[in-house]
């Protein structure tokens, strides 16, 4: 309101003065789109509050894609011919550093809210019910490819053990020192797999031998290899790459 | 005529202010999708180039996609407060139509020769008109496309409309593309006519008289 006044005021004035405050306007203006044009890499983009909203605005999108979700959604699932040939290999390390986890001696250990902890052989994982898909597998880096992964619905796997489906979270944590959680709603999801096979093969170590979460409804980073354990819980434990920012929901 | 020019105090009004307000929240709204968003295509191009660390904003993926996603909130909600204003108060129909081919291409190549008419800053010219209705377009295409990366399974109905996951993110750059170049030659415009920009701030200019 008191700018339109006083911009009235200012239009009833001579025009030498309106051409004036045009040219600072103009300069003004000029000066703030160079400002905006230096805003990668400058004090700005990297300043602690900055850094402080765009944490925020991540978690408020975990929030929306909460209610986003749709738990009877499944993800469209692809004819054998349409398996990506080679599986692209992706970890935080290289191929040459490929864990190999001894399954003589692996035990899945079980943390948290769960009524039966024993720890778990993979003859005994092996021996549950199986079931395959063959769905896309999306990289929070834009590229995607489909492969086909084979074992236990995470959910028969929850009910088996005891856990309290009511928890809101539950969390990995790797051979391979990777750790990562997701949210109950996604893990009871029709499609999230314990997987032990890629491709009908028991799981290659590139591909996260003894077994990794397929969750098909979430970006790859969301499906952690060589799982050690799985903890039950209300408490948010972030993961390897959310704690660096990657959003943390992530969901497809 | 005195009482006119009394009323007018000389000058007249171009741009309603909530087109000047959204014009400058867009402005910024795209300039961190548009580098943020090359910052995330260099993570894995689709084509054989990658854009210049210098030029994108974020450092790193994930910061990129923090200001990705952070700044689409403000995209979308400034656009969607333009799109109603825009038709609510019969803005589009009087400043973008009607529009026809043959006045395009009169007026581009007006422009082209140096002499497309600017007298009055308050009528958009063909040329103006077709390409601020692309922007708009591509927007929405931008938008929708945006929506079927980031939620290929929730929103998969949009998805295969757009050809799939992978469908959708060459859409998404080759929408990107086009506004880039829109925009640039928007940006060129306001070079060869610079009275337009103190208007676009103060939504006022002096009565050609």
């Amino acid at each position: 309101m008191k700018r339109r006044a006083m911009e009235s005021r200012l239009g009833a004035q001579s025009a030498p003065m309106i051409e004036r405050l045009e040219r600072r306007l103009f300069l003004k203006q000029g000066l703030s789109l160079g400002a905006l044009a230096l805003l990668s890499g400058c004090q700005l983009t990297d300043s602690e509050s900055t850094q402080k909203v765009l944490w925020a605005m991540s978690r408020w999108n975990d929030r929306v894609q909460g209610w986003l979700f749709d738990p009877n959604k499944l993800a469209p699932e692809y004819p054998e011919s349409a398996i990506t040939r080679p599986f692209p290999f992706n970890a935080y390390y290289g191929e040459d550093e490929v864990r190999h986890v001894v399954a003589e001696t692996y035990r899945l250990e079980l943390a948290g809210l769960i009524r039966e902890k024993r720890p778990w052989t993979l003859p005994a994982l092996y021996a549950l019910p199986q079931t395959s898909q063959v769905t896309r597998h999306i990289c929070v880096e834009g590229w995607s490819a489909i492969g086909k992964w084979s074992g236990v619905t995470f959910r028969t796997f929850l009910e088996r053990i005891g856990a309290d489906l009511t928890a809101k979270y539950v969390g990995f944590r790797c051979a391979d020192d990777y750790y990562s959680s997701i949210d109950m709603t996604t893990a009871l999801h029709p499609q999230t797999l314990l997987a032990f096979r890629f491709a009908d093969q028991i799981l290659p170590a590139k591909y996260g031998f003894p077994m990794k979460l397929r969750v098909p409804t979430k970006l790859g980073f969301k499906n952690p290899k060589h799982i050690a354990a799985i903890i039950v819980t209300n408490t948010y434990l972030g993961g390897y790459w959310e704690d660096q920012g990657y959003n943390w929901f992530s969901g497809s | 005529m005195h009482v006119l020019e009394g009323a007018s105090r000389g000058c007249v009004d171009v741009h309603p202010l909530t087109v000047r307000v959204t014009h400058w929240i867009n402005a910024v709204a795209i300039l961190m999708m548009v580098t943020s968003g090359w910052r995330i295509y260099d993570a894995s191009p689709l084509f054989d180039f990658v854009f210049p660390r210098e030029i994108t904003l974020g450092g790193w993926l994930g910061g990129a996609l923090q200001w990705h996603f952070a700044a689409m909130w403000l995209l979308a909600v400034n656009g969607i407060v333009y799109l109603a204003f825009g038709i609510g108060s019969r803005h589009f129909a009087r400043k973008l139509l009607p529009i026809g081919p043959r006045a395009i291409l009169n007026d581009v190549l007006a422009a082209l020769r140096g002499r497309l008419a600017h007298d009055d800053l308050s009528v958009y010219n063909a040329a103006q008109r077709a390409a601020y209705l692309a922007l708009i377009a591509l927007g929405a295409l931008l938008v929708a496309s945006g929506l079927a990366i980031w939620k290929p399974v929730q929103l998969q109905g949009l998805a295969s409309l757009m050809g799939g996951y992978e469908g959708a993110r060459v859409i998404h750059f080759a929408a990107m593309t086009m506004l880039a170049l829109i925009v640039l030659v928007h940006i060129l415009m306001v070079v060869f006519v610079p009275r337009t920009l103190p208007t676009m701030i103060t939504g006022r200019v002096r009565h050609p008289s």
